[in-house]
Order: structure tokens, then sequence, then C-alpha cells
């Protein structure tokens, strides 16, 4: 073995849309690695809601952005051997290659370990992969690279049309895509040459089958292929878009080992060590085939292959970057056999992507080379069809099923035209569709010819339909058992037939039990059971007759997961579910943990004492709870999704452990909260419960417009809106009514400029134990998962804290709360008015709990279990530094979208940073999220005068800090009148065109400044110039607050200090 | 149709394939892919399989078609399984290369599938209590169990005849145990011409570059005839190469002993490191006796070991060029790793 004793590891940053939690996983998974090798380990990773960065893995964690600027900082204080380079996705490969192109890695004696750099280096460019994989015979898709559009042009006409765009070094397949002629390859083209200097135009392949592979070799040349892949859609749709299914359905022996044998030919000749992933075209009509890509790191594939086969590839690859051989180690899963070998699967994965498209009305909904999904969702089950069905439930899009969906789930009327253009030019929607389109009498052949989906998964969506078919013939009459139970192993929820039955779903139920109809605990054991394991790594299915565990432990404790990732809801709730998990664990209780989502920690099954990968809904959890005689279930850990579930648990007689699931009600009820509150004598914002649309303008036109429109029961703000008028107000009402069916739609008054303030705390029996409370940068109007939030706040009154946390004890105590809580309030004038109130853990108690060093899902856990609990010894108040939390939004790939937050969130991921000073943490935050490092040329545009005059002080330590700063010719005056120094945006633009997005294409800025006011009217003229300035990836402000805090912080410009999480102390 | 084990367990199943009363040895088999492979391979004569993938038939059957004087994509002309198990048996297969669905391949042969719910269940039985004797019974009909262990299978399953293919300068005389196609396409791919012989021909007079062993049914012990002339070849110095029960006969020749495994090896991911390197190699494996390691006489050396089990996969002769493994280097179904052994072999004659 090597003499490494100290490695630094590179993370992430914020999850974005292309790079997500499942770099949580290997980061992870790989410092667990390096304890057990006792190596002295230190993470760099800004994403201060990951499990990575909990103070009990690495030896050192530094909030810092990944970049080699930071990075070479960190090298030099702490002197590490090696690095690792492929835990941390592209971003931090990316960071890798820099760090050696720019001598930094060599400088410090720092050993890249595993994969070489001149193998990534090799994976990374186009010209350089394709003339390697020649070398061994190995075919590429035919293609050419232009560093122009004129050639791209020149290289599409030699190849015919249609052809495929690709682009080097980025992530998701971003600004890929496929051009059927000339006009839409320019366009594309232009674009892609913003953010790579060479594009790829090769032969296209739409419709071969997608197939792929996850390699693993060591030092010793061992090489194995932990698992395959098959994608659902055919090539032309991004794997990360994709339904996956594991293994490969209909592949014979001979392309399985085809395909396998080149994956190791190729892996060798690259000389990768450690893990990557191979992509393959296959055809569908002949063993011909095509390597798409490999990449020579950890992937979202990876993940997948991981928990979809219960071979920790992560950690593995941390192993063997070691020097380890994949003969020195063992089997996690058996602890019997060894990891040199191939998982034998004895069930159906069916991996799922999860949109947020509707989120975003501008965007696209359409599906294809570059990826739009925010998170995934992976199923276990013995058939396609089961497996199938539960992912689609899965994603809590509404979905009970592939079938009898309600109407406001999918669209059903299509005409002929809409469903084919739906087939051909898929939406998220296609999935759904494809039933539609075979009852509405299209034939399989046309469908196949349409979507170029294999018949094989064709045919099983067909048998779904004919099994719904068959038990809606029973409704009204009664179903035999053998119907339901032919339902229920083709992966039919209770819900689903109780709507074809026409039944209550608790009839159901009862009647399923009556049949004796139960699923059973089945295992994941790497070995298709060829050797007797006992393992923790459990999911539910019909397709059995007997449970492979023995169950009913009596002293375990149920945590309901997250689930799917999706914006509102992401890794800061996997790091509560671990935290209460671990907190579960250390007392006298067993853990036992749902969750679906194969790019979280909490689905490693050496987190828990039992992992059930299966759904999060009343049916399957009661299924668990009743098999497991759980003693009792948490569910304040795993957000909206596991908080909903309260009261219909509640109501089955299961034992909600925490705050009375009533009083949850109390509190997500709008219509009860604000009755509360009122008894209470605590204010809140003027509201009105919506009756009928004209009672509702009655009161908007009471209060005075703006008014915010709030539906219950619902995350990330959705469907909230802030209406100006009356239409607005009825639009809002609408989409409200969808999506909160069963609960009522509340109206409150809109504060403007008002403060947002968060309270993050622990409670027992109603007494608040410890509390943190966080600003927020922007003003109210901005969803709290958007805002920049500073904790300890800096800029509130000490009244205002008192009065925060007087009202907070009032609501503990009236709610009677055990366990986290969040509440939100709005504070103008040291006036405190409360707007809504959490009773589960929220998405800063991460962050809260880092800077705070207290972990309060530790204590909630506690308390929740009735273990002593101990009040922290420090008030945040106390701290001596500073974090800032900054949202990360994907916009570059959300086209369209007008790149702004307001009420309803938008963002993807965020980052935490610390700093001695408000100003430094702010900076670091930034420059985390990619904000501008070296800021020389500023676009300023503030369409409201009042705005104007507030960023007066900022323009002028722009101008003192030697800024060229361009304005329009309406602020030019404004300005220039006020004594700063402008440039007129009209000296570089073209007189012919008047917008001024095109400026951008003149000017190399670093910075855009475009503050858009309440009127549609300069939200439209903001919008081309917004949407330019992040599809040519120039950095962006929309907040006049953040802006603000940014100039002033890069005029103060403090010393951004390397400092590990622990070296900031509590104490001075 | 009722599964009956010889604990006494019945499992009630839905048939397919041939509707008729069968016995034979109960096994299980890990693999994903290859059914069509692995139900041709005689290597499986007398036994019944249950297939641990659940969805087995989603790819359809390819139709027969005859290449150098064997089935293009079949290991041999027949399925020698008595029977097959699975969770799900694909009606509406999908594939290029498919001519008709699997039930109605098994239909065509006369052979018996049978689906049940929990095939997991079943192999966790045969792997925690061992392989046992099984039948597939339709409704009121009986049968006796069938005994494997006490029948000579291999001679159920070798050639007739001798079989000449191929016309490559070097020329090896193919002991035929019921052999896969697959081996013969392999020393045809590397231009050797094979002289395919039954399982108790005296091959001691005829002229050849090399000997091969192929693979084969059942209890090695009962295969005497050619242990017999083995003992006769190892007195030249000719190179013999030998593959699952061409392995177990060469090593029972040379003096050592073979024992019954718990439940065999019947997978396609069995690891195996060549001895005295940290050499890993997936290889396919289909045996349920195995060589007794530590009786290997010492003029042989152990050659590889099973990394599962530690189990003997693979013995050389440390002065002469002979050497067998336990695994199928020739795959087919099942990953190739293992396929340079050939060449190895090749290189020798």
């Amino acid at each position: 073995m090597q003499e490494i004793k100290k490695i630094i590891i590179l993370g992430s940053a914020a999850l974005k849309i292309g790079e997500a939690g499942e770099f949580d996983y290997s980061g992870s998974q790989a410092i667990k690695a390096l304890k057990q090798e006792g190596i002295y380990s230190i993470l760099v990773n800004p994403n201060i809601a990951t499990i990575q960065t909990s103070d009990y893995l690495a030896d050192k964690v530094y909030l810092l952005p990944v970049t080699s600027e930071f990075i070479e900082q960190v090298i030099e204080k702490e002197r590490p051997d090696g690095i690792l380079l492929s835990f941390g996705g592209q971003t931090a490969l990316n960071c890798g290659l820099d760090l050696e192109k720019k001598g930094i890695l060599a400088r410090y004696g720092v050993k890249v370990l595993g994969t070489p750099v001149n193998s990534i280096e090799i994976t990374e460019d186009r010209k350089i992969f394709t003339d390697k994989l020649a070398e061994i015979d190995v075919y590429v898709p035919k293609s050419e690279i232009a560093y122009t559009t004129d050639k791209a042009v020149a290289i599409a006409e030699k190849l015919n049309y249609p052809v495929m765009v690709r682009l080097s070094f980025t992530l998701g397949g971003l600004g890929s895509g496929v051009c059927a002629n000339e006009e839409k390859l320019r366009a594309l083209a232009d674009q892609a040459f913003v953010y790579s200097p060479q594009i790829l135009i090769e032969e296209c392949l739409t419709g071969w089958k997608e197939v792929e592979y996850e390699v693993v070799r060591d030092s010793d040349d061992n090489c194995i292929t932990v698992c395959n892949m098959e994608n659902f859609d055919p090539l032309g749709i991004h794997t990360g878009e994709s339904i996956v299914v594991a293994p490969s359905q209909t592949l014979s022996n001979a392309e399985y080992h085809k395909l396998r044998e080149i994956a190791i030919r190729t892996v060798r000749h690259l000389g990768i060590i450690g893990e990557c992933n191979i992509q393959y075209a296959l055809d569908p009509k002949s063993e011909e085939y095509r390597v798409i890509e490999v990449n020579a790191r950890l992937s979202r594939s990876s993940a997948l292959a991981s928990k979809a086969t219960g071979y920790p590839l992560a950690f593995v690859a941390a192993k063997l970057a070691l020097g380890y051989s994949l003969v020195d180690l063992t089997n996690a899963v058996t602890q019997s056999t060894m990891a040199c070998f191939e998982p034998s699967l004895d069930y159906v994965v069916v991996k799922i992507p999860r949109w947020d498209l509707k989120k975003f009305p501008n965007v696209s909904p359409k599906i294809g080379t570059s990826m739009k999904s925010v998170g995934e969702v992976m199923a276990i089950g013995r058939t396609f069809q089961e497996s199938l069905q539960k992912a689609l439930r899965m994603l809590d899009i509404g979905a009970i099923g592939l079938v009898a969906n309600m109407n406001t789930l999918q669209k059903t009327n299509y005409s002929e035209e809409e469903i084919k253009e739906e087939l051909c030019f898929p939406t998220d929607e296609r999935i759904f569709a494809i039933p539609t389109a075979i009852e509405m009498g299209m034939s399989i052949d046309q469908i196949h010819e349409y979507t170029q989906i294999d018949y094989w998964f064709l045919h099983n969506l067909k048998e779904i339909l004919e099994t719904k078919n068959t038990l809606q013939s029973y409704a009204g009459g009664i179903c035999p058992s053998h119907i339901l139970k032919r339902a229920k192993q083709a992966g039919f929820s209770d819900t689903q037939v109780a709507v074809l039955l026409n039944l209550e779903e608790n009839i159901v139920r009862k009647m399923r039990y009556n049949y004796g109809i139960l699923p059973y605990v089945k295992e994941i054991d790497t070995l298709g059971g060829e050797y007797p394991a006992k393992t923790n790594y459990l999911y539910l299915s019909y397709n059995a007759t007997e449970d492979d565990v023995p169950i009913a432990q009596h002293n375990s404790i149920l945590v309901l997961g997250s689930g799917t990732y999706r914006i509102g809801s992401s890794v800061e709730f996997d790091w509560c579910c671990v935290n209460a998990v671990k907190t579960i664990r250390d007392s006298s209780y067993k853990a036992i943990l749902i969750n679906y989502n194969p790019e979280t920690v909490s689905t490693d099954y050496d987190e828990v004492d039992r992992l059930y990968f299966d759904e999060i809904r009343q049916e399957t959890v009661m299924d668990i709870y009743e098999k497991e005689k759980v003693h009792g279930i948490i569910l304040s850990m795993g957000g909206q999704v596991a908080n909903n579930l309260a009261l219909p648990l509640h109501h089955m007689g299961a034992n909600i452990l925490g705050t009375s699931p009533m009083q949850i009600d109390r509190a997500e009820d709008r219509h009860k909260f604000s009755s509360m509150l009122d008894e209470l004598h605590i204010d809140q914002p003027e509201w009105s419960e919506l009756t009928d649309l004209t009672a509702a303008k009655e009161f908007a036109h009471k209060v005075g417009y703006p008014v915010l429109v709030r539906p219950s029961y619902v995350l990330s703000g959705a469907a909230m809106g802030v209406a100006v008028d009356d239409d607005e107000l009825e639009r809002f009402l609408d989409k409200a009514t969808q999506v909160s069916v069963d609960h009522p739609v509340v109206i409150s008054n809109f504060l403007q400029k008002a403060k947002e303030i968060e309270l993050d705390a622990v409670a027992k029996n109603g007494k608040i134990l410890a509390s943190a409370i966080s600003e927020h940068i922007e003003n109210a109007g901005i969803h709290s998962g958007d805002a920049t939030l500073v904790f300890p706040p800096q800029h509130v009154y000490i009244e205002t804290i008192r009065r925060i946390q007087r009202v907070a004890a009032k609501i503990a105590m009236a709610l009677h709360i055990t366990g986290p809580l969040n509440i939100q309030f709005l504070a103008k004038n040291n006036h405190i008015k409360v707007i809504e109130c959490n009773l589960r853990a929220s998405r800063s108690f991460p962050f809260v709990s880092k800077i705070c060093k207290y972990n309060l899902i530790e204590l909630a856990t506690r308390a929740i279990l009735e273990d002593e609990v101990s009040t922290p010894r420090h008030s945040f108040l106390d701290l001596p530094y500073v974090g800032v939390k900054a949202p990360f939004f994907s916009f570059p790939r959300l086209i369209g979208v007008d790149p702004i937050s307001g009420v309803e969130m938008a963002s993807t991921g965020e980052v935490g940073c610390l700093g001695k000073t408000f100003h430094e943490a702010l900076l670091k935050a930034m420059y985390s999220i990619g904000f501008c490092r070296n800021i020389k040329t500023v676009l300023v545009s503030i369409s409201s005068k009042p705005g104007r005059h507030d960023f007066l002080e900022s323009m002028q330590k722009m101008q003192a800090m030697n800024y060229t700063i361009y304005v329009d010719e309406e602020e030019y005056t404004f300005f220039q009148d006020k004594g700063i120094d402008v440039v007129p945006i009209s000296s570089k633009i073209n007189k012919q065109t008047e917008d001024i997005s095109k400026v951008l294409h003149n000017v190399n800025f670093d910075l855009v400044i475009s503050i858009p006011s309440s009127s549609s009217q300069s939200k439209e003229q903001g919008y081309s110039l917004r949407r330019q300035a992040v599809d040519s990836g120039v950095s962006l402000l929309t907040n006049l607050q953040l802006a603000k805090h940014i100039i002033a912080a890069l005029e103060r410009d403090p010393r951004l200090g390397i400092l590990a999480i622990d070296e900031y102390k509590v104490y001075k | 149709m009722q599964l009956v084990l010889e604990d006494g367990s019945i499992i009630e199943g839905k048939s397919f394939g041939a509707n008729k009363a069968t016995s034979g040895e109960l096994i299980f088999n890990t693999g994903m892919v290859g059914y069509p492979e692995t139900l041709t391979d005689p290597s499986y004569y007398g036994q019944v399989l249950v297939f641990t993938y659940p969805l087995i038939g989603n790819y359809g059957v390819p139709a027969s078609q005859i290449q150098d004087q064997m089935e293009v994509f079949f290991e041999s002309s027949k399925i020698h399984l008595k029977a097959i198990i699975v969770t799900k048996v694909t009606e509406r297969y999908s594939h290029w290369n498919a001519y008709e669905s699997l039930d109605k391949w098994l239909k065509k042969h006369d052979v018996v599938g049978i689906e049940i719910e929990d095939t997991r269940s079943l192999t966790k039985k045969l792997s925690s209590r061992g392989t046992q004797k099984c039948k597939l019974l339709p409704s009121n009909e009986d049968i006796p169990f069938y005994d494997l262990a006490k029948e000579n299978a291999v001679a159920k399953v070798s050639c007739q005849d001798v079989i000449a293919y191929g016309n490559g300068a070097k020329r090896i005389v193919l002991i035929d145990l019921g052999c896969k196609n697959n081996i013969i396409r392999s020393f045809l791919k590397r231009d050797v011409s094979v002289v395919r012989v039954p399982w108790n021909y005296d091959f001691t007079k005829e002229k050849y570059d090399g000997l091969f062993l192929s693979n084969g049914p059942g209890n090695p012990v009962l295969v005497t005839e050619t242990i017999q002339y083995l003992k006769e070849a190892y007195t030249h110095d000719k190179p013999i190469f030998g593959i699952c029960m061409g392995h177990q006969l060469m090593a029972l020749a040379a003096g050592a002993k073979a024992y019954k495994l718990k439940f065999g090896h019947h997978s396609q991911n069995q690891p195996c490191i060549q001895v005295g390197t940290k050499k890993n190699y997936i290889t396919s494996q289909n045996h349920n006796y195995a060589i007794d390691d530590t009786s290997i006489p010492m003029v042989w050396r152990p050659w590889f070991f099973n990394a599962n089990d530690g189990s003997n996969e693979g013995i050389q002769h440390a002065n002469k060029p002979f050497s067998s493994v336990q695994f199928h280097p020739e795959a087919s179904p099942g990953p190739v790793d293992a396929n340079f052994l050939f060449d190895h072999f090749v290189k020798q004659l």
C-alpha cells in the first residue's frame, strides 16, 4: 500500500440539475472508506446540508468554493499527500483538472489517487477519446469536432441530417441536442460555443437502445461490471431524463456479454482505477453498437447501480484508489463472499426521473438530450410491472400508478394529432400517454413507431392496462381473490384498486387482508439467494410467498424518509433522517427507515438497522408498520412528504411519535392555524379563507393589493402567488384550488418591504429546548428556500428577536410540540407577524445546526423518544462568526424561464459558508455558487425610481472600485446627475435593434444587476436581459437587497479565511 | 401444476411448455441472461432448473440455424433440462433475432415449465439445505423421483459417432462428455480442427496435436472408461486441456478425489482467482461436483480457486502441458473473461 496518510476530497457544491444528491452518497462512502484505513481526511464542499459535511465524518471540513483558487489555499494549509477527484461529480473533476493544469498538485506534491488525470482527460476530450478507442477497435459514433458554427454546418452536411450536437466538459448534457436542419444547428451551435470552446457533430442514433454498464477496475487490472442498465426511453433522451431499468431486459446473452467485454476492454485501455460508467447505443435490429461516453468518476448512474445491486461502488472505488485490489475486499452485503464479483439480481429495478417543470410555465415540458429533471426515484419489485407502478407513485406527483389516475395529473382528452405529438416528441407525461394511446385504439406497432420504445416495455404497459380492465369489470360486484392478487402482483396500489372497483381504499385494504393478499419482505443480497446471507436491505413484493427475514421486532422506531429530491425538498431532509436514525441507534431502540431515493445517504444500508427501499405512502407504511410491529413512527424528519402522512396514519391507528397528528393538522391547515393565532393574540397578516371568487376579490380590495394566495399542505410554495390585481388573483386561485383539493386556500395581505425571519427550534411537551433564528437578506416575497439566509442574524433588533422567541414559546405550548418546528415571521419596525409554522424539521436545520454546533435533530429525536435532553450551553446570539446560506438556481438548464425569485421556490440547491464577518461569509457563499470572482464590468438595470435611489450608495461603491458601469438611457441621466460615472448601453448597441440584451454580445460583462419591478411590463423588458445573462454564463443579481449587500462586501474586501468548520470556535 | 420436493413440500404453480409429469435434480441458476444457451447446455441433463431472475423469455428464442454442423444460437441441438421454473415467463417477447416464445419452444421440445410466485424462497431453500430431487406433476398424476446421481449421464449426452470439424493445421481430439457448441466454435475460431469423439472412444490410437475434454453432466466417478484412456494419455507429452466435467475427469485420472457440492455452482458471476496471483476472473459455471484440493497429487498444482467458497477451480501439471478448469472459458452464456485459456492451450499445440 502507498504511504498516504492525509487525503483531500472535493465535493460537488450546491445540488443542481445534473449533479444532485448522488455525490453526497459517494463522498460520504469515500470518507467512510478512508476512516476505516485510519487516513486523515479533508473535505472541501460548501454544501452545508449534506451528510458528508457532518462533524463525525471527515477530519476537516471546509465550507469553501470548489475552485482551484480556494483548493490551492486548503492544500497549502493542510499539505495532503493525496487527492480524490472522482467523488464530487463533474464539479470536482473539472476543478481537479484545473489544479493539475496549473501545476498546483505538482507544486505541493499531492498525488491524484485512483484514475489518473491523464485518463480523465481522455474521457473528457472527444477527439482524443475517439482516437483512443479506435486503438482497441471499439466503435464510437461517427463524428467530427467543430470550433466554429460554419465548420459545424459543413460536418453536418457530410454526415447527413439529423445530427447530434454534443459539448465537452459539461454535465448532464447541457447544451446538447439533435438538429434536423441547418437552421436548428446554427442556433444550437451559437449557444453552445458560449459554454464550450469545441462542439461535436455526430451521426444521429436516435431510436437505438441505450445501455449502461458500471465498471470497476483495480490497480492489479482486475475489472468487473457491477451492473448493467437499460433505458426504457431509447437514445435521444438523456439517460438522466430516461426511465431506466436494471438489469437490462431485452438484451440477449450475446449482446449483454459483448457490451460487457467491450466495457472491460475500454476501461483497461483507458487506465481507469476505481469506478466508471460506460454508455452505449445498441442497434435494436442487430448487434451493432457505439460507445457514447465514459464517465471516469462516480456518477448518478453509479449511485443508482449501487442502490440497485447493494454493491457499495463508492466505498469500493475509494479503497481501490488507495491501492487495494478487488480480491482484498469483501462483499459488504454478504460479509462472507468477496467484492470481486458481479451481483446477480433476482428482482427488477425501475428508476424514473422527477421533473418540476410545471413550476416553470415558460420552460418547454419536452424532454430530450439535456437534463431538466431535479431528482429521481427507484422502485424494486419482482416484475417490471410491479416496479414501474411503484416508481410512478414514488414520484409524488399525484399518480396512483400507471393507470386509473385523476384527470388533473395528466392530459387525457388527446386528439389523434396531440397523442402522436406526445409520443413522437415526448414531455414528462409520455409514460402516462402510452396507455391512453392504447385505450384510444392505437396499436402497439404504431406506438413503437412513434416512440421507438422496445416492444417488450410496451407490451408490459399493455398488460397493466389489461389488468386494469379486468379489475374494472368487477366494479360494483365482488372482485375474486385471484383477480385482486394479480393486480397487486402487477403493482396496483389499494388506491388504484379502490378507484377501479369504486370502493373506499380502506375497504380494499380489508378485502385484501380477508383474502390473505399481503406483501412479503424480500432482501437484496447481491447473489440472488446463492449464499445464505442475512441482510437488512429490504423491499416489499406481492410476487412472493414468504418473508426473507424474521420480522416483528417490537423495539424499533420507523423513520419516514424524504423521498425524491425536488425543488423544495432535498438533501437537507436526508441529513435530518440520517441524524434521527443515528440518534435512535444510540438509544435502546432499533431504527427502521423507509426511503426510495437512490441519491441519498439514508438509503445506504449501513446507516440503519433495517432499510426498506419502498414507497412512503399510507398503504406501504402501514404494511411495514404492521409487519415489523414497530414501537412508533417518526415523520417529522422527511419533510412535507412524510409530514403529510401524519393524519392518515393516525386514523389507521399508527402510533405517531412526537407532536400529535391533530396538532400537526392545526398547524398545516391554514384556516385552523390562523384561527389559533387569533386566539393566542399573535399578529399575522390579515387573512381570509377562500369561499368564492367574489368574496376573495372583496377581501383583496379591502386590504389592498398585493395579496398572497396560499394553499394548505404544500411544499416549496407550490401554487403560491402574489397577486397584484383581480386578474392575477383569479389565476392564482384557480391554480391553488387544483393542488389543494381537500384543504382550504387562504388569501392574506402581502406586506411589502418587510423583513423575513425564521426560527428553527426543538420543543418537548410544548416547551422550547433550543432555538435558532436566522434572517433573510431579501425582503419578504421571496420564498424562504430561495432567500439568502444569515445566521446568527446581523440586522435584526434584539427586541425583535425577543418577541420572536416569546411568540414561538406561545405557539409551541399551544400546539404542545414535541420535536422539531420552524416558524416564519415578517418583521417591520420591530413588529412581527407569523406567516407560517411547520411542525417538522425544516430546510435550514442542517445549516443552523452545523453553524451553532448544536445538533437540533439529535435533540429533537431525543425529545421524541422521551430520552433525557439537555439544552445547549451557548446561545446562537453569542457566536463570534457568521454563516450565510445562498440558494443555487439551475436556470441555465431551464431554458426560457425568467431567472428571478418569488414566492414559489425555484432553486435546486444551496451552499452555506462561514466567515468571521457577515461580508466574508456572504462572499464565500456567492463564490461557492459560481459568482464572478473578479468583477470589472457591470450592467445595471433598475426599473423603479425608488430602487435607483436605494441603489445609489452601491453605485458609488462600485465606482470607487473602478468598475465600468453600463446603464440604460433613462438610468444614465439619473445616475449621471448624481455624479456617478456610467456608460450608456446605447453606445454599444446597434441602433437598429432596441433590445438591450444584444449588448451582452458586444461587451464582456462580469455581472448583470437587473432588478424587476412589480409591473408586468417592466418584467417583460428585463426578462430578455436576465435570460441572456444566464444563457451567456454571466453572473446575475435580481434582488436589490442582495445586490446592495454583495457590493458592500466587495468594497469592504474582507480576507476570505481558509478555516475548517471546527476552527470557528463557539467561544472567543 | 405442482412442484413436489424430496422434502415433501409442495408448491403450486402455473404450467407452461409441455404439460406432463417429470422428475429431476432441482438446482438453481443466478444468471440474468442466456436462457436459450442454458437450456441447450448438455451439462444440465436430468436436472430441473430454477431461474432466480424472475422474468425469463423476454427476448424470445432464436430460430434453428446450422453452421459448421452446429446450431448457431444454441449450445446443442436439444434441451437437456427436464423442466424449468420461473416467476414469470414472458409471452410477448421482443428481439430482432427471436423466432418464437420460450413457451412455444419448450412445447416443441416437450420440456416442462412452471411459473411459481416465489423462486427466491425456493432458491434459498436449495442454498441452505442443498440440492434435492423434485417432480413436476399435472393434476392427478404421480411418478417416482428420478435419481441422477446413479446414472452415467455423460453416456446419455455424448455423441454416438466421430465428427470432424474444420480444417485447421493443428488438430485436436475432443472427447465429448456433453460438449457445448461454443467450445468447438472457440477452436474453429482459432483455426484448430476438431475431431469430436464419443466419451468411451479409444482415442489413444488417434494422431493429434492436443487432447481436449469437454464439459458434461452428472457424477464424474461413473465415467470410468474415459478416465482409463486419460491415464494412458498422461504417459505421453501431448497437451491436454479439460473444462468442467473434463476437468474433473483429468483430476480423477491424476488420482485426485471428487465430492458433491451442497448446491453446486450454477451462475455467471463466480469469481475465480489464479493461484499465487491477485488475478480474478468472473466465470460462468455449471457443476454439482468439485475436486478436493487436498487430494491433488504432488506433480499437479491447483491453478485457480473459487474466491467465494475456496473450492478448487483448476489444476495444472507441474512439468507437462496438462491443465484443466472447472469453469467455462467458452462462456455462452456468461462472461468471456477466461476466453484466453483457449489461446493458452492452442499455443501449446
